[in-house]
């Protein structure tokens, strides 16, 4: 079990936890995730690892709660524990000194890309970021996002914060002004990091993009996690998340990511239908006096 | 009159007992075990089969060399304790092995019996002796030697490592078994389905080994969450056992792998064995089989273990796609058997060459050509070339691909005075079962590639051995 130290919404649905898990603090490096279950009978789902400090031995994750597993998390409270959580998994960013860096961050994917753009900024570069949302409350992690970000803009779908529109606005604009961009990093739903990967093609300025494909154990076993690329298929979970964003299909990736679209729905109905009893269950699951003693704070 | 007064001429009219097994028709809707093991009867009608030779071939057929004439004697004499413990000399997984091992090719190709007659049933008996033992809850902890101030990390919890872990633990070492996976077993939990090995067994096991002192720690990936390196220095452990078996996933690489409804048999099996994808109270998903028709291609005891999987989990038509001939199978005869009376189609002489889906990224079809077989190749097997012209498409909604599997790189890669071979197993040396690295041992399908839990746990034990001795050759 790991016990959670820090539980808090940054956002409607989108929660930041501080969770204890020794061995992963001190190894996890930018870029890498995690795969954690929260109940006896959950899936494992993997989460980035937005923060972490291996003095404390504790790592930061941040959950959107958009189905039924990530919902129950986002139930869970400091002083519980997470059942399972494995890591670091993935390989760590490409971290160096690019130039001119562009980290855009479309919804929950500013978490994912807070601990690269960090890392891009303490190697010397330029960072530009570009934070999106829905609407105001949606744009998550700004203030820590400034802290490390030479420049930062920030764009809402209704116009409720920053300037109207995508994140993808700015880049075409900066990219039309002629100015100079060495790298760009793109990280949120499947449809923006296209769109991004369309806009940088033609300029052929290097773009790495997140995948967040459907994943099973994270180690590279089952293969479900498998994405396909101009050299063919690659598994996310130990080739990527990162991938070369010119040479990713998009269309399969969004095929894949639906496999299960239905069952997903319809245990997200369950979900609605039953918080009160679920929430009971995960909390008898997840309260530190109901552990197993054999699965001790680990990792 | 005692049993074993009974002349051989005699003993040999006797037909070999019938496992009682769950009816076909039944089963193939139930995730329960198909064989449900002989009774005391069955078991003691069946050993009496056995000719106690005084050369017996069957133990030599054995990899382990299980004294198989004394423990089956014992079952005459009806002390099933006591066989067990005679099984238990060198098998620590018989409730395991009497179930798995592909006996047909071992201990009872071996057993005089079959020359003229059917073999002795030496796995049924192995496995009633384990389940006697197992129920009747007598089996004493073993004794633990003092304690040696020795630590120990066994990378992987699958037959090697657990077998190793025994050994070790029962010399006074304190041993960590490391798992990447959220539960203790390896493939005899994520991978050989219910139906054939109950989990409770392996858990049974498991309980065992804890009892006796192992510390098991889950969710630890070797390679990423902690390396060898750090074991050895950061964590004080003198030694390593690496038994990460072989989980690399193989896949035909022709197109159209990437439709939805294409798996490879580990995420198959993992989503349903391990995440119980069966159960509806459990969140895991699996594609709903229900109504569809499947296939699986391969001919192994994976492919054996998809396939029938995928039926019970209610598809319509299950076929089992295998490029060779059924002579060729590698999978165990009893799971060829049972697969054929559960209604699984046989498509030998048959290749994949292509999967089509629709608009959505659904699989939709398979294209196979037929095959002939050609001349033996370096193998002794005859290998398979295909038929021109003869392409065929099958319509399918759900594929797994079983065509064995591969070394995972993860920890060969962050230990970087580890020596693999070419095919990125680990390099071992046969006897010891030391690799390039001090200190560090390697045991079960990182090492020779896809085997048999036997050899694993032979592996294991050997492995254990081994490392014993290298401890005390430290100075402090
Ligand atoms: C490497 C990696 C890192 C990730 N990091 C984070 C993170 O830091 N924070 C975070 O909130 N989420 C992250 N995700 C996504 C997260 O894993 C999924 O949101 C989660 O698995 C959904 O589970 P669920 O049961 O709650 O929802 P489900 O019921 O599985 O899905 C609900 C809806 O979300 C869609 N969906 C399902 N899985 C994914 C997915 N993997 N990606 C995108 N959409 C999906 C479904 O199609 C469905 O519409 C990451 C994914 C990957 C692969
Ligand atoms: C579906 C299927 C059916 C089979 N049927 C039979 C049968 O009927 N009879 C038979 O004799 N054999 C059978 N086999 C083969 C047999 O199961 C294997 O040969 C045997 O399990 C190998 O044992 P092992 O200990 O070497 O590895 P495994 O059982 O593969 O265990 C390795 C363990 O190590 C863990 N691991 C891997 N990497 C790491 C890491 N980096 N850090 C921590 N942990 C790690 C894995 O998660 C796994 O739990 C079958 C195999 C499969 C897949
Ligand atoms: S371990 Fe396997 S081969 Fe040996 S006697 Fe038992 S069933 Fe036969
Ligand atoms: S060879 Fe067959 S008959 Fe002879 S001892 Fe072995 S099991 Fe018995
Ligand atoms: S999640 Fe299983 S191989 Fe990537």
């Amino acid at each position: 079990m790991f016990p959670i130290v820090e539980a808090e919404f940054i956002a409607p649905d989108v929660k930041r936890f501080v969770i204890e898990a020794p061995r992963i603090a001190r190894k996890r490096r930018a870029g890498q995730f995690v795969i954690v279950r929260v109940h006896p009978h959950g899936e494992r789902i993997p989460l980035t690892i937005a923060d972490g400090d291996p003095r404390r031995g504790v790592i930061t994750l941040i959950v959107q709660g958009i189905g039924k597993t990530t919902k129950l998390m986002n139930l869970l409270e400091a002083g519980e524990s997470i059942l399972d959580l494995v890591g670091p998994l993935g390989r760590a960013s490409e971290v160096e000194n690019f130039g001119t860096a562009v980290v855009i961050g479309g919804g929950v994917g500013a978490a994912i890309a807070y601990p690269t753009a960090k890392a891009l900024r303490e190697a010397g570069n330029h960072v530009i970021s570009i934070l999106g949302g829905r609407s105001r409350e949606l744009v998550i992690l700004e203030p820590e996002i400034r802290a490390i970000s030479d420049e930062v803009l920030v764009t809402t779908d209704d116009g409720s914060y920053g300037r109207k529109g995508l994140v993808i606005d700015p880049l075409k604009e900066m990219i039309a002004l002629g100015r100079p961009i060495d790298y760009v990093l793109a990280i949120g739903p499947v449809r923006m990091m296209q769109a991004v990967a369309e806009t940088t093609r033609p300029h052929h300025i290097r773009t790495v993009v997140s995948l967040n494909s459907l994943m099973v154990d994270g180690t590279g076993m089952c293969g479900g996690c498998r994405i396909i690329t101009n050299d063919g298929a690659r598994f996310a979970c130990v080739d990527g998340p990162e991938f070369d964003a010119h040479t990713v299909n998009f269309e399969i990736l969004v095929q894949r990511n639906r496999a299960y679209a239905d069952r997903e729905a319809e245990e997200l109905r369950e979900f609605q239908e039953h918080t009160e009893e679920m929430a009971n269950e995960v909390h008898h699951w997840c309260r530190l006096e109901s552990a197993c003693p054999e699965v001790g704070p680990r990792g | 009159m005692s049993l074993n007064k009974i002349p051989p001429k005699e003993r040999t009219k006797i037909p070999r007992v019938h496992m009682p097994e769950q009816p076909a028709e039944f089963r193939r809707a139930n995730f329960e075990e198909v064989n449900q093991g002989l009774t005391i009867l069955g078991a003691t009608t069946e050993a009496i089969r056995c000719l106690e030779c005084a050369k017996p071939h069957c133990i030599d057929g054995c990899p382990v060399n299980v004294n198989i004439r004394e423990f089956v004697r014992l079952v005459t004499e009806g002390d099933y304790l006591a066989a067990a413990a005679k099984i238990r000399e060198d098998n620590v997984l018989p409730a395991i092995t009497g179930r798995v091992c592909p006996q047909e090719t071992q201990c009872e190709a071996c057993c005089v019996l079959g020359k003229k007659h059917e073999p002795l049933g030496i796995g049924y008996l192995e496995r009633f002796v384990a389940d006697y033992e197992r129920e009747h809850g007598v089996f004493g902890i073993p004794e633990r030697a003092p304690l040696t101030g020795r630590k120990i990390a066994i990378v992987g919890s699958g037959p090697a490592g657990l077998s190793a872990a025994g050994d070790l633990v029962r010399k006074g070492h304190e041993v960590t078994v490391f798992e990447a996976l959220h539960e203790i077993g390896g493939v005899l939990l994520y991978g050989i389905p219910q139906f054939r090995l109950p989990k409770e067994i392996v858990e049974h096991e498991v309980n065992v080994l804890r009892q006796m002192g192992v510390d098991f720690q889950t969710n630890v990936v070797i390679g990423k969450t902690v390396t060898i390196d750090e074991l050895m220095t950061e964590e004080g452990y003198h030694a390593v056992l690496i038994a990460t078996g072989a989980g690399l996933p193989k896949f035909l690489e022709v197109p159209g792998e990437h439709y939805n409804g294409v798996y490879s048999a580990n995420e198959f099996l993992t989503r349903v064995n391990l995440m119980k994808a069966y159960d509806p109270s459990y969140d895991e998903p699996v594609f709903d089989c229900r109504g569809h028709d499947i296939a699986v291609v391969g001919g192994g005891n994976t492919a054996m273990d998809a396939v029938r999987t995928a039926c019970r989990l209610g598809a319509r038509t299950s076929y089992l796609i295998y490029r060779r001939s059924e002579t060729e199978m590698p999978a165990r005869l009893e799971e060829v058997k049972h697969a054929k009376e559960e209604g699984i189609q046989f498509l030998c002489l048959t290749n994949p060459v292509e999967f089509c889906g629709n608009d959505k990224g659904w699989l939709q079809a398979v294209r196979c050509i037929r095959m002939e077989l050609g001349e033996p190749d370096a193998s002794g097997r005859r290998s398979p070339i295909p038929i021109p012209g003869s392409e065929f498409d099958l319509p399918i909604q759900m594929a797994v691909i079983a065509l064995g599997t591969g070394a995972n790189p993860l920890v060969q890669s962050t230990t970087p005075d580890l020596q693999t071979n070419r095919k990125g197993y680990i390099a071992a040396d046969a006897e010891t079962l030391a690799t390039s690295k001090r200190g560090v041992f390697a045991a079960g399908d990182i090492v020779t590639g896809s085997a048999t839990v036997i050899l694993a746990m032979a592996a294991g034990r050997k492995a254990a051995a081994s490392i014993d001795q290298y401890l005390q050759t430290l100075s402090n």
